[in-house]
């Protein structure tokens, strides 16, 4: 039998609760009643809109048993995990169970599914409790129609998990949807560090990824969340990451964009409590005909908070990056401290790069700024390495990682910062 | 009725006053072809001018308020309760006697004819919809330089005005310039002879005397090649009750090596809505400089921009906005890269006052296959009180590895630490935030010409005051 487009909406999920589908029914309608996006929305503009036609896209269907071990056999991210998750076509294949200890301490490490009905207060309060205000408003309502599984990672009052939690997110066959989703709590002083990876399995096959994350940093906690997105070159993939920081918190995330025709990404930061501080990075690089979008919010709701936003993008060939970024100090947000840079390096003549970074101010005691810089690789380093005797092309490389690797350093993370390293190195090659 | 002074600045409050003038020509209330076909009428258009207006008429009406990204406020507007066209005839005179005695009172009051005498080479004044007055230096007009009224312009000068009318703006390039296009009067249309440098600034004031009127100037200043000049303009209006409309449309051609310099101080009263569209064309190793400071109105939306066309070209745009409460100073720059080597500068300092608003828009635009293009900008936003509000929001487009784009920005406030050690010196707190914002936008008003500089300088201290403790 033919599957039909996920247009044609969702099938019922029997093992859900009833609450929960009732929302996912509420999430249809609400898809089907919202416009969909056009570049004369301020938040989509020079987006290329036309690229988002989703009637080709199928609900991802079963996996073969040979999939799910080749899934497996290819699932190799970092060398130590305190748990891990893979998800292939939207289905959990495997769970890693974080160490005895931890689950003892209260851990809960769960898919999804199990989570809204055994922790459904938990995740009633927090499963997308912040609203999409970043454009993909349709989207998040067409994710949460459709969303099967994800993982649900509770970190209980002042546990600090030492080594990062992975996750594994697959698209296999052609014109498959996935909708992945994350909600991460660390409660009070807790600590944690999750790397979430996106893949396909086959290099050209269309897919259409549509992914959601709630990140919630309690008071005193410190949350650190890594993407690295290496999508196959036909997926389309869209992910709106809201994370809200409460007093005396801090998250930091890095967005790692390598792959995918198109891919946009909105991030929400929302700092709720006094002592809040969020660090945005990200990094793409974009080749052939690529296109990147990011959209970012860095929302000061409280005083006395920081953020701190940096994203770079290389881009050759036909390749676009967009950047929209907003700070905005609500009123009463006093002694706001706000950073927010963005810096395009092209080296081909047909690369674009629009940046629309931007500043709403409405409090005073503020200290915030702003800059965007658009150029080429200096032609002085370029000539001083060839000094050296490297090649040209190498010496390019050279600089282009170097320019990005400033984003991952910040990270602070030896064994991410190194496998990041290896993905952009491995684009190049 | 305020009291007289002999003040030589003009303050805020000096605009504001308004005599009864009666008007031989009234379009009447709204917006209809009959308003159009009236203006034409009085002002013997030729035919294209007409049909001009009548295609900026349909695309007015066609087109929606940009609000999807611009102030609501721009729905308080009531296009069917404004007055289109209020004159006392169509030809400005050449002597100040003989304009009459009522318009004469207002413009000497803000003391027009004694800067004329000072120091400019020519001076336009307009009183609602037409030039009431219009005068350039013998030895200027001998150059060959040409400063008269649009009307004028088109009807005596139509080889030259044709060519470019409409061509840097078109009508459809927003729905204020299509709203110009169709009931445009006034403003100014200059031509500057090859290789003619004029040495002094001419100049052109606008007053709006009229309750519920609206205030359409069109100006047009081509500058051939190797030529220079400096265009001054100054706003202002007495407070009604009601909102008033300034829609101007601006276009600026520099030719081959011409330098252009645009300065306008902008103090309407606080209930009129400013929307101007104001665009310049630099060719080769032309320049083409906005000079931009924005202190009165409501609502000004203003973001003026430079097309460098030909190699070498360079644009600039240097803007001050003060927004004060009940006002939104939303102006910007655009800057369209398009040719080889040319380079382009922004600098913008906006200061927000009580519940003000001040916010910047950007475009910058590089497109491929360019080499050697710069851009730099920088804006820097102050805010005074806890309630004062300021937005940046810049649109940057590059492509090719031959540009380098920066863009930088920062908001912050007033140190404490400069105001205590101000007033450890004997100022008080008012005097001392007053003279730390001077500082602010010292760098930039050193650039303007002397006389507007000083006259800038006692603005923002009258602005300034009683916005602290």
């Amino acid at each position: 039998m033919e599957t039909e487009s996920i247009l044609s909406g969702p099938k019922d999920f029997l093992d859900f609760p009833d609450w929960f589908r009732d929302q996912q029914h509420e999430a249809w309608k609400e898809f089907q009643s919202l416009p969909a996006p056009t570049r004369k929305d301020q938040l989509w503009r020079f987006s290329s809109v036309d690229l988002l036609d989703l009637s080709p896209f199928k609900p991802a269907g079963e996996l073969s048993e040979e999939d799910r071990q080749n899934v497996l056999k290819y699932s190799r991210g970092l060398d130590e995990v305190a748990g891990r998750m893979i998800f292939a076509n939207g289905q959990l294949i495997e769970r890693d169970v974080i160490s005895e200890q931890l689950k003892k301490r209260g851990v809960i490490f769960q898919p999804l599914e199990r989570a809204m009905v055994e922790h459904a207060d938990l995740f009633r309060k927090h499963f997308m409790s912040q609203p999409a205000v970043l454009g993909s408003a349709k989207f998040a309502a067409l994710h949460k129609a459709f969303v099967s599984s994800g993982t649900f990672l509770f970190v209980p009052r002042g546990v600090e998990i030492e080594l990062p939690i992975e996750i594994f997110h697959w698209l296999r066959h052609d014109n498959m949807a996935i909708f992945p989703h994350l909600l991460l709590v660390a409660d009070e002083l807790a600590k944690v560090t999750v790397i979430e990876h996106f893949a396909s399995c086959d290099k050209e096959a269309p897919g259409f990824a549509c992914g959601v994350n709630d990140l919630i940093s309690g008071p005193g906690a410190k949350i650190t969340y890594v993407c690295a997105q290496t999508w196959g070159e036909n997926v389309r993939a869209l992910q709106m990451n809201t994370t809200t920081v409460d007093h005396d918190a801090s998250a930091m995330s890095l967005n790692l964009h390598l792959g995918g025709k198109y891919s946009r990404f909105e991030s929400l930061s929302r700092l709720m409590g006094e002592g809040a501080r969020s660090d945005l990075l990200a990094v793409a690089v974009a080749t052939n005909d690529q296109e990147f979008d990011a959209r970012t919010l860095q929302d000061h709701v409280s005083p006395h908070t920081a953020s701190d936003l940096l994203y770079k993008n290389a881009l050759d060939d036909r390749a676009r990056c967009t950047f929209g970024g907003l700070i905005r100090v609500e009123p009463h947000a006093h002694f706001t401290d706000a950073y927010q840079k963005v810096r395009n390096l092209l080296l081909s003549d047909d690369s674009e790069a629009n940046s629309m970074p931007g500043l709403e101010i409405l409090a005073d005691n503020v200290r915030c700024t702003h800059g965007a810089t658009s150029g080429q690789v200096n032609e002085d380093e370029l000539f001083y390495l060839r000094t050296r005797g490297i090649p040209v092309k190498v010496a390019q490389r050279l600089i282009v990682t170097g320019f990005l690797n400033e984003v991952i350093r910040r990270l602070d993370h030896a064994s991410i910062g190194s496998y990041l390293h290896d993905l952009i190195e491995t684009k190049f090659a | 009725m305020k009291t007289e002074t002999k003040a030589v600045d003009i303050d805020r409050n000096k605009g504001n006053f308004s005599y009864d003038v009666a008007h031989a020509y009234d379009a009447g209330i709204g917006l209809t072809e009959k308003t159009i076909h009236y203006i034409s009428d009085i002002k013997e258009d030729p035919d294209w001018v007409r049909e001009f207006r009548l295609k900026g008429l349909k695309t007015f009406l066609e087109k929606p308020l940009p609000t999807h990204w611009a102030s609501k406020d721009l729905e308080a507007i009531d296009f069917d309760k404004i007055r289109y066209y209020l004159s006392g005839g169509v030809q400005p005179k050449r002597n100040w006697e003989d304009v009459p005695d009522d318009v004469k009172r207002t413009f000497e009051r803000l003391g027009i004819p004694e800067q004329e005498r000072k120091f400019l080479a020519g001076v336009e004044a307009q009183f609602d919809s037409e030039a009431v007055y219009s005068n350039i230096k013998k030895a200027v007009g001998e150059q060959g330089v040409i400063f008269v009224g649009s009307t004028e312009g088109l009807k005596n000068h139509p080889e030259i005005f044709r060519k470019w009318f409409g061509k840097v703006i078109p009508i459809g390039d927003n729905k204020f310039s299509a709203l110009n296009s169709a009931v445009f009067s006034g403003g100014s249309f200059i031509y500057v002879p090859p290789g003619v440098k004029v040495k002094h600034p001419l100049q052109a004031y606008f007053r709006i005397n009229a309750e519920n009127f609206g205030q359409f100037e069109r100006t047009l200043i081509i500058c051939d090649e190797g030529s220079e000049l400096t265009y001054m303009e100054g706003c202002t209006a007495p407070k009604f009750n009601t909102a008033t409309l300034h829609s101007a449309v601006v276009e600026l051609v520099a030719l081959k090596g011409a330098k252009l310099q645009y300065i306008t101080v902008q103090n309407w009263s606080s209930n009129v809505f400013n929307l101007v569209t104001k665009r310049g064309i630099a060719h080769e190793d032309a320049q083409v400089k906005w000079i931009d400071c924005n202190i009165g109105s409501r609502l000004t939306m203003k973001y003026p921009g430079v097309i460098m066309k030909g190699r070498k070209a360079r644009g600039e745009v240097l803007s001050i906005a003060l927004a004060n409460d009940g006002q939104h100073q939303d102006t910007g720059a655009k800057m369209i890269h398009a040719a080889d080597e040319t380079t382009s500068n922004i600098i913008s300092k906006s200061i927000s006052i009580g519940k003000g608003r001040a916010t910047y828009r950007g475009l910058v635009h590089v497109p491929k296959h360019l080499k050697n293009c710069k851009n730099n900008t920088e804006c820097d936003a102050l805010l005074i009180n806890s309630t004062s509000r300021t937005d940046t929001y810049p649109a940057i487009t590059v492509r090719g590895t031959g540009n380098a784009v920066q863009h930088e920005a920062s908001v912050s406030q007033v140190s404490a630490e400069q105001i205590f050690y101000m007033q450890q010196r004997g100022l008080s707190e008012a005097q001392a935030m007053s003279l730390s914002v001077n500082g602010f936008v010292n760098d930039l008003v050193r650039q303007f010409p002397m006389e507007y500089s000083v006259e800038l300088k006692r603005l923002i201290e009258l602005e300034m005051e009683g916005s602290v403790g």
